[in-house]
């Protein structure tokens, strides 16, 4: 366990005041604070190093202990007895200024843990700093035909299962928050949130470009040349395609509304692309080359 | 019929230590909405996140109503922006994995 110079977190000399300190805190807070910086983890991580400093040196109870034992905390319990004996109490009303009462601090260093004993809080004169549960941070797995169709799934989240609606048209890489899934609040604050981005594997069948479907349908010559009709797979079923005659290899075709489901759009679809891919018959009998060798000499 | 959830503002100022005035300023400049039902004031559930964001923000932050506005219109480009990279880095996905 590393020591951690509060000072150092905060950039402020050892003689500053309390105003410096509050100063300095709020100086950082705006521009770590995690409402400022959605999806940042190292903003986050720096925030609660920031939280954790000011929760020390705004106390000046915890501040003296601080810099009296700060580097050897080992030897808090020392001092703890050596405070007892000369029958000193708590300050009341003194120490750490209101406005960090709600932050998000989420859990506190191990060091401070063992300096000061369990979490944030413990503010002198009667209050307790709140503090926001730690956010969890998860990745969910899917194949892009789970994230067609809106459905439910059971996720375990430190031994809890819960259950979440996932809506259909959700993106690869998107993120989800569920409010309060997070680690517990600390001295009553509230609970931290739960951050489940989504992963699509990628489809052979189907590429996915936003709403849109890009696929591929192979096509014989016969119904390339002279039309007909054929049946491919889409990502809600089979479809039946008339083929206009004479159709060359790589023509693309679009259906209309039978892409991916625009996410939280109910009704609302991309389109679906197609590809044709015309294959040449191959293990051609005598009879079929010679129609063939026939053809060649009508179109010469 | 759809229904709504509405958080009376008295009761959301009273739980949050926070003036009506605050809410009544952030509905004046466009960042809530509030509904009013015979001598009530309502806010709709779906707001709270946002509306506790702003609280944070003015008081714990110090952040004056001005910058609140700044902060929330920049929020607001910069999480569209992530949404059009997270769109562009799945078109580019298509073209990294093969060819159609």
């Amino acid at each position: 366990m590393a020591f951690i110079d509060y000072y150092k977190v905060l950039g402020i000399e050892k003689n500053a005041t309390d105003e410096d300190i509050k100063k300095a805190y709020r100086k950082l807070a705006r521009k770590l604070h995690p409402d400022l910086n959605p999806n940042d983890k190292e903003a986050h991580t720096k925030f609660q190093q920031v939280n954790e400093a000011n929760e020390v040196l705004s106390d000046p109870e915890k501040r003296t202990k601080y810099d009296k034992y700060g580097k050897d905390w080992q030897h808090g319990e020392e001092y703890e007895k050596a405070r007892q004996a000369q029958g000193s109490r708590p300050q009341q009303g003194a120490g750490g200024s209101q406005f960090s009462e709600s932050y998000d601090g989420g859990d506190f260093s191990d060091f401070f843990a063992s300096m000061f004993g369990g979490s944030g809080g413990g503010r002198s004169g009667g209050r307790q700093a709140k503090f926001r549960g730690e956010d969890y941070n998860a990745e969910l797995h899917l194949h892009l035909k789970d994230a067609y169709h809106t459905h439910q799934q059971t996720l375990a989240v430190n031994g809890k299962n819960i259950r979440i609606t996932i809506p259909a048209g959700i993106e690869n890489g998107q993120v989800i928050k569920l409010k309060g899934h997070g680690g517990k609040g600390i001295n009553g604050g509230p609970d931290g949130d739960l951050y489940i981005t989504f992963q699509i594997a990628a489809d052979t069948q189907f590429k996915r470009m936003g709403n849109d479907i890009y696929t591929t349908a192979e096509l014989d010559l016969y119904t390339a040349v002279l039309g007909g009709e054929i049946t491919i797979d889409t990502l809600s079923g089979k479809v039946k395609l008339k083929v206009k005659p004479e159709t060359q290899n790589g023509t693309k075709t679009r259906l209309k509304d039978k892409g991916f489901p625009v996410y939280k759009k109910e009704g609302q679809h991309g389109d679906l692309y197609i590809t044709y891919t015309v294959k040449i018959p191959t293990d051609l009998t005598e009879k079929q080359k010679e129609l063939f060798r026939e053809l060649l000499k009508l179109s010469s | 019929m759809q229904t709504k959830n509405l958080i009376p503002v008295n009761e959301f100022c009273v739980h949050h230590h926070v003036e009506f005035s605050f809410i009544s300023s952030l509905q004046e400049c466009g960042l809530i909405e509030v509904e009013r039902k015979q001598d009530s004031v309502f806010i709709v559930a779906e707001q709270l996140p946002e509306l506790e964001k702003y609280v944070r923000l003015h008081y714990d932050l110090a952040i004056n109503l001005e910058g609140i506005e700044a902060i929330a219109h920049l929020l607001h480009r910069m999480n569209n922006i992530s949404h059009d990279m997270l769109v562009l880095k799945n078109r580019l996905r298509i073209y990294e994995t093969d060819e159609l």
